[in-house]
């Protein structure tokens, strides 16, 4: 068992696997998921509000982790840009035969543009592999947290979380 | 001289949001604040906060602090700017210095001190030298008056002032080389440090900084790492390359006016010093001097919005603006509120010393 | 560039009219109603002063008008809080040396 939040300041697969946010390897390859992140016991629930298909519970009290109840989940986005954490994304391994896409929330000048390529990250912001601009989307429910979408090779599908910030001024 | 019903010391979210619950039962209210605009640190925070949807979770800080202003100009409430309160003394009379130059004294049948807290600093050799600052200077400085105090930044400190001001100061377009913590263990949110993280900035823990390097002003950085008892360890020392170092080691309310007025305190680290001890009203041991905000103990503008809503509530009820039952009830449901984000690993803890704090008055 | 022109948050930065001041007899365009501390770093400046007993260099530390560090000489006035305090046209700062000293003129020396 590896807990790096606290030390180094991502979760480990182990931590995160041990969350009801995080959906089991089956549902990750089934198709768009929401995946949460979000392993400590924080009061906030807009994850739970924004979600129109009922498929985060957090309940009461607000600390409680949220849970996903992922046959529910429509890969709709809305939970990614509502929660303050930053800590959701979507995945969709079944994207193309070799590639995965994920939308993940990304507030920083410059925003990437469709059909850029880009280096991938992981949780440590490490490089893992080349990723390709699928969609960048900003809407007024947003509130200023534009989604990412990024195509990259399956191989690295749970890796993955972002991309390498952009150089240059907005 | 000039006299009011409430005089509320701070225009932050604490104090507006007092200010705005007397006005609401009919009090006749004076914001006092020493800035040229009101909002306190409001303006500054532009992530989106946590919370439920009763506490405006999703909403970014500065679009709160829009709103609070909205609604203080729609209730008419008289503010005060650049406007800083002296003095005040048990009997409410409070020394104001306008614009620098005048000087006015104010009568209050009732005083609502919501002055905030000011940043704790350490020190390490070349501490003083220009490039060291605040975390909070540097959020300032960014989101405030949008420029950035340098371009490599070493933050000190890893609560979640530290690590939002280094996502933030990452969003300014500044690089942010490190975040050192002397404890063994990061102190902010986990979804804060992981969205820093992934953005490849390195935390180190049971690391803090030896010194500052530089002539006119800071041009590098020495870390070390500590042991079990905390002492540098010799030949861990690792030198970065940055022009700034930020110091979030800490928040303690500013307190003065309340130990002026003869407020009885206690000292509770895990609230950041010496607070002034309250009743579940807010109000100090001394009759009609009510308290708000990280003065009353260090925790965040959502916490601060509802205790000052309680002090503005108890303040115009004491005055017979509301009536004992709705008093009552309007300061339960604030405290359901508040308690619903003082639980869990982080709030509890502020929550117990918040506790341990009411004890004193007999009323836990 | 050190001015946070454009934000993903906050959006495209907005300012008042380009104005002229002069920081130890240079002149620099700044912007008007932003601090001189603000200005003077979007220049490049760090050091505000130097202290009285060991002439000590000192910039911004708090930012928000507590700690004193950004004092410096405006127009003739000394130990002026410059994170507080707006640029106005024509503005004479001078870096400030112990507690400065008082000047009826604003000019240069
Ligand atoms: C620099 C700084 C940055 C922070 N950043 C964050 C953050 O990013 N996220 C977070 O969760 N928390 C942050 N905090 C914690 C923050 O204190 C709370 O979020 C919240 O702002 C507290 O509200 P308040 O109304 O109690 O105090 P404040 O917002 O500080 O408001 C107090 C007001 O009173 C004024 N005042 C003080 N003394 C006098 C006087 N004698 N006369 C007249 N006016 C006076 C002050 O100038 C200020 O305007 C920060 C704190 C500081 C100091
Ligand atoms: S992606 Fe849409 S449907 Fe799925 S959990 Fe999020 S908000 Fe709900
Ligand atoms: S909104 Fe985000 S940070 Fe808040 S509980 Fe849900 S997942 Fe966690
Ligand atoms: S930097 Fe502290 S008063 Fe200006």
């Amino acid at each position: 068992m590896t807990d790096t939040l606290k030390t180094l300041g991502y979760p480990s697969l182990d931590e995160l696997k041990s969350t009801p946010g995080y959906p089991g390897e089956d549902i990750q390859k089934k198709g768009p998921v929401a995946i949460i992140e979000c392993i400590e016991e924080i009061p906030c629930n807009p994850c739970e509000t924004s979600c129109p298909a009922g498929a985060i519970k957090v309940g009461d009290p607000i600390t409680n982790l949220p849970r996903l109840i992922a046959n529910k989940c429509r890969g709709c986005g809305r939970c990614v840009a509502a929660c303050p954490g930053l800590a959701i994304y979507i995945k969709d391994y079944t994207y193309s035969a070799e590639k995965a896409l994920i939308t993940f929330p990304y507030e920083y000048f410059p925003l990437p543009q469709k059909g850029d390529r880009v280096i991938a990250v992981n949780r440590r912001g490490k490089p893992v592999c080349e990723g390709e601009i699928m969609e960048v989307k900003l809407l007024g429910s947003y509130n200023k947290t534009p989604l990412v979408s990024m195509a990259y090779p399956r191989e690295f599908f749970e890796e993955v979380v972002s991309i390498k910030r952009l150089e240059g001024e907005g | 001289m000039i006299k009011t019903e409430i005089a509320v010391i701070g225009g932050g979210p604490a104090g507006l949001c007092a200010a705005i619950e007397g006005t609401k039962a009919g009090a006749k209210v004076l914001v006092i604040d020493e800035n040229s605009k009101p909002g306190g640190q409001l303006f500054k925070q532009i992530h989106k906060f946590f919370g439920s949807r009763e506490h405006q979770a999703g909403v970014r800080g500065f679009q709160i602090g829009e709103k609070l202003l909205e609604q203080s100009r729609e209730l008419e409430i008289e503010v005060w700017l650049n406007s800083e309160v002296c003095g005040l003394d048990s009997d409410k009379n409070l020394w104001v210095v306008r614009d620098k130059k005048e000087s006015i004294k104010v009568i209050a049948e009732r005083v609502i001190i919501a002055t905030g807290a000011v940043e704790n600093s350490i020190y390490f050799p070349g501490w003083d030298l220009p490039g060291v600052m605040g975390a909070g200077a540097a959020q300032t400085m960014i989101n405030i008056n949008r420029v950035l105090p340098g371009k490599k930044v070493l933050m000190v400190g890893s609560g979640n002032v530290g690590v939002i001001v280094s996502y933030q100061l990452l969003q300014a377009g500044a690089e942010v080389v490190a975040v050192v913590d002397a404890a063994p263990k990061l102190g902010g949110y986990g979804v804060h440090t992981a969205k820093v993280c992934r953005a490849g900035v390195p935390f180190y823990t049971s690391h803090t900084i030896l010194k500052a390097w530089g002539s006119e002003c800071v041009e590098g950085a020495v870390i070390v790492r500590l042991d079990n008892s905390w002492n540098p360890v010799t030949g861990s020392e690792k030198f970065l390359d940055v022009d700034t170092i930020c110091i979030a080691t800490g928040l303690t309310p500013l307190s003065e006016l309340a130990w002026m007025a003869g407020c009885k305190f206690e000292f509770i680290p895990e609230l950041g010093g010496h607070v002034p001890l309250h009743d579940r009203f807010m109000e100090t041991t001394v009759s009609g001097i009510y308290v708000a905000g990280d003065i009353s103990g260090i925790e965040e503008a959502s916490t601060a919005m509802d205790e000052g809503r309680i002090a503005g509530v108890n303040a115009a009820a004491s005055l017979g603006y509301i009536d004992d039952d709705k008093r009552k009830k309007m300061t339960e449901k604030l405290w359901k509120r508040l308690n619903s984000l003082r639980c869990g690993p982080f709030g509890e803890k502020r929550k117990s010393s918040k506790d341990r704090l009411l004890t004193f008055r007999g009323e836990a | 560039m050190l001015r946070v022109e454009n934000h993903v948050v906050l959006g495209k930065i907005q300012r008042g009219r380009k104005v002229t001041i002069i920081v130890d007899g240079e002149k620099v365009e700044v912007f008007e109603g932003e601090m001189i501390a603000a200005a003077l770093m979007a220049s490049g400046k760090k050091v505000f002063r130097y202290t009285k007993k060991h002439g000590k260099p000192r910039g911004v530390y708090c930012g928000i008008g507590r700690c004193t560090d950004c004092i410096m000489t405006v127009n003739g006035i000394p130990n002026v809080r410059t994170c507080i305090t707006p640029v106005e046209d024509g503005m004479v700062i001078k870096t400030q040396r112990g507690l400065g000293e008082w000047r009826s003129d604003t000019g240069d020396d």
